[in-house]
C-alpha cells in the first residue's frame, strides 16, 4: 500500500472521495508521523490526534451517505498556533498566553473545518510571529528536517515565523498547514524547507481570531507541497468576514480550476534593485533559472524598477513594531493569560511584572521600539515618515505593474542558516526578509515555490509577486516554475 | 537619534514592562543599533506624499444596529468572556485594589 503521508491535499481529497482509502486511514498515518517526530523536530506545541480522527470519521460517514465531502474533505492539517481554536490551547508560542483556551474559533480555522479538514495539532512558531528562524518560541526551537550534505548534522532553522508549519509539511507530518505572513512569515519558511506557500492579497483571509501582530500587514495563507494544494486550501481559507473590518467583500475565485502553467502573453518583471551586491551565487543562479523557465512557458521577460526597495525593511521595522506595541497592550494579566502579582503590588506593578515575565526578549525589543517611535516628539520623524515611505513602496509596485503581470525574485537572500547563527544579532536576522517585506508593505499576493537545491543540498525558493487580487496570476506563474523545476527533493529521514 | 538608559527606562515604563537596571543597560545598544539603521529613511524625499492609511482600498462598513446579530460577537456570554481570566470573581475581572 502507498504511504499515505507522501500524498498532498489534492491526492488525499480525491483518493478519499474515490474510496481508494478512508479519511481515518489518512489521519492515523499522519498522527503516527506527528508523534514519531515530536521530540526531534518540536514542530507542534500541542497535538490533537483525536480531533484529526473525529474529522476523518465525519468525512467517511458523509461519504457513506453519498454527501459532498468539501474542498478539504478528509485532509488533516496542522494549524499554526496563532489561530484561536475553541477548546484547544492557543499560545502564539508565548508564555503570557500559556494555558489560554479560546471560547471561540477563528474564522479561517472554522472555514477549514467546514470544508472537511481535520486538525493534527497546533504548530510552533516564533513568539507572536516575531522572528525569521523559529528561535523565539517559548516552547523551544523548531528543528528543520533538512540537513546540509556536509555530514555535520548541524541543526538548521526551518524559517519563521511559520517554522512549525514549514517543518511539518516538509517532514511529511502534515500534507498542508496554515501560515500567517506579516513580513515574509509564509514565504521564507516555505523557501527554507522546499515547500510552497502563498500569502494572498491583504484582506482575502479574515484576521478574526488570529492573534494580532501588525494588523495592517497580517495575512493568513496556506503552506503545502505544491501549487495546486495551495490553491485548494486558499479557496477554503479565503472569503468575506464582516467581523474583520479590513476583510475584502469579494467572491473567492475558483483558483484550482483556473490553474494554468501557460504563460503565453504574460509579462514577467525582474526588479533590478533586487540584484544586490554580494548576492549569494546559488540564489542568483536559481533566479536566472526561474527566468529561463518562465520564458520557456511562453512569458516575456521585462526589466522593472522598484526604486525604494532598500527602504522597505527599515520602514517595516518601524511600522510592524509600532502596531505590535499597540496590539500587545491587551496582555495585561487581567482578562486572559498569565498574571504575575508580586506581594503588595498595585495594578500598574502587576501589569509591568506580568509583561516582564510573559514576553520573550524579541517581543520586548519590538514593543519598546514601537513604543519609542510612537511617543510624543518622535512620531512624525519615525512613524509618519515610515508610512510615507510605505506609500512610495506601494507606488513602485503600481508603476512596475503597468509593465508586467507578475514579478519574479528570490524569496530569501540565502538558504536555511544554522540555529544560533543569527540569533544574537537582530539586524542580521531582520535582513533575511529583505525580498519578502516589500510585497507585505504593499499588501500584494506573493508566493514562494521551490526552485532547487544549493551547493549544500538545501532548498532555495523563488518568489512571485502579483497585482492586488490576482492570486490566480501568482499561482499560475508558480505552476509554470514548478513544472520546469521538477523539484522532488525531500529531507532524508533522520528523526 | 539615539536613546540612553533614562530614555529606555521611560519607554519601558510607558510600555508597562518591568526591566531591571541590567536589562535596561543591555537594551540601550540594541535599540540604538536598530534606530541607527532605520535612520536611513530620513534620506527619502517624501515631499507631497501622504502617509499610507489603507494598503488595499476598502470601504468602511456599518453593521446592522442589532444586538447579538452575530452570536460570536454579540452579548450574553459573560461566562465565556471570563473563562480565561486569571482571577474572575462574582462575574467580574478581579484586580488588585486600585483606590487606597
Amino acid at each position: 500500500m502507498t504511504d499515505l503521508t507522501e500524498l498532498g491535499v489534492a491526492a488525499i481529497r480525491d483518493g478519499v472521495a474515490k474510496g481508494d482509502f478512508t479519511a481515518v486511514e489518512v489521519a492515523e498515518a499522519f498522527n503516527a508521523n506527528v508523534a514519531a517526530a515530536q521530540t526531534a523536530l518540536n514542530a507542534f506545541i500541542v497535538t490533537t490526534p483525536e480531533k484529526a480522527i473525529a474529522a476523518a470519521k465525519a468525512t467517511d460517514a458523509k461519504r457513506a451517505k453519498g454527501e459532498a465531502l468539501g474542498k478539504m474533505g478528509g485532509v488533516p492539517i496542522g494549524m499554526k498556533d496563532l489561530f484561536a481554536t475553541k477548546g484547544v490551547q492557543t499560545t502564539a508560542a508565548s508564555h503570557i498566553l500559556e494555558g489560554f483556551t479560546p471560547e471561540y474559533e477563528s474564522t479561517v480555522s472554522q472555514k477549514l473545518w467546514d470544508a472537511g479538514a481535520g486538525m493534527l495539532g497546533k504548530l510552533n512558531l516564533d513568539q507572536f510571529a516575531m522572528g525569521s528562524s523559529n528561535e523565539t518560541s517559548y516552547f523551544g526551537n523548531v528543528i528543520s528536517p533538512w540537513r546540509r550534505k556536509d555530514g555535520g548534522n548541524a541543526a538548521l532553522a526551518p524559517g519563521g515565523s511559520s517554522g512549525g508549519s514549514s517543518t511539518a509539511v516538509a517532514a511529511r507530518l502534515a500534507p498542508a498547514a496554515t501560515g500567517t505572513d506579516t513580513g515574509g512569515s509564509i514565504r521564507q519558511p516555505a523557501a527554507f524547507t522546499g515547500i510552497s506557500g502563498i500569502k494572498p492579497t491583504y484582506g482575502r483571509c479574515s484576521r478574526w481570531g488570529i492573534v494580532a501582530f501588525a494588523s495592517s500587514l497580517d495575512q493568513a495563507g496556506p503552506m503545502a507541497r505544491d501549487v495546486r494544494d495551495c490553491a485548494i486550501m486558499l479557496e477554503a481559507m479565503a472569503g468575506f468576514d464582516p467581523k474583520d473590518s479590513t476583510s475584502l467583500d469579494m467572491p473567492v475565485p475558483a483558483w484550482e480550476a483556473g490553474l494554468s502553467g501557460d504563460m503565453k502573453g504574460k509579462k514577467v518583471g525582474i526588479p533590478r534593485e533586487y540584484r544586490m551586491d554580494g548576492m549569494d551565487a546559488d540564489v542568483a543562479a536559481s533566479w536566472d533559472a526561474g527566468i529561463a523557465w518562465l520564458k520557456d512557458a511562453g512569458a516575456e521577460i521585462v526589466d522593472v524598477s522598484l526604486p525604494h526597495t532598500k527602504y522597505a525593511l527599515p520602514a517595516y521595522y518601524i511600522i510592524a513594531p509600532a502596531e505590535a506595541s499597540s496590539n500587545l497592550a491587551r496582555y495585561d494579566g487581567v482578562r486572559y493569560g498569565l498574571r504575575d502579582l508580586p506581594d503588595g503590588a498595585g495594578l500598574q506593578d502587576m501589569y509591568a511584572a506580568t509583561r516582564a515575565a510573559g514576553f520573550g526578549a524579541e517581543v520586548k525589543r519590538r514593543i519598546l521600539i514601537g513604543t519609542y517611535v510612537l511617543s510624543a516628539g518622535f512620531y512624525d520623524a519615525y512613524y509618519t515618515q515610515a508610512q510615507k515611505v510605505r506609500t512610495l513602496i506601494a507606488q513602485d509596485f503600481k508603476n512596475a505593474f503597468t509593465l508586467c503581470d507578475v514579478i519574479l525574485a528570490p524569496t530569501a537572500p540565502t538558504a536555511a542558516f544554522g540555529l544560533g547563527e543569527k540569533s544574537d544579532d537582530p539586524l542580521a536576522m531582520y535582513l533575511n526578509d529583505v525580498f519578502a517585506v516589500p510585497a507585505s508593505l504593499a499588501g500584494l499576493p506573493a508566493m514562494s515555490v521551490p526552485a532547487g537545491l544549493n551547493r549544500e543540498g538545501l532548498p532555495l525558493g523563488l518568489q512571485i509577486v502579483g497585482k492586488p487580487f490576482d492570486e490566480q496570476g501568482v499561482l499560475n506563474a508558480g505552476l509554470a516554475i514548478e513544472a520546469r523545476a521538477g523539484f522532488s527533493a525531500k529531507p532524508e529521514k533522520w528523526w | 537619534m539615539s536613546v540612553d538608559t533614562a530614555t529606555v527606562a521611560k519607554i519601558a515604563a510607558l510600555a508597562r514592562i518591568k526591566l531591571s537596571e541590567g536589562e535596561v543597560a543591555a537594551m540601550v545598544p540594541e535599540l540604538n543599533g536598530i534606530l541607527a539603521w532605520v535612520e536611513q529613511l530620513s534620506e527619502v524625499d517624501v515631499t507631497g506624499i501622504e502617509p499610507m492609511t489603507a494598503v488595499i482600498e476598502n470601504k468602511q462598513r456599518l453593521r446592522a444596529d442589532v444586538i447579538g446579530a452575530d452570536p460570536l460577537t454579540g452579548g450574553g456570554v459573560r461566562d465565556a468572556v471570563l473563562a480565561n481570566a486569571p482571577a474572575a470573581e462574582h462575574g467580574f475581572f478581579g484586580v488588585p485594589k486600585v483606590i487606597e
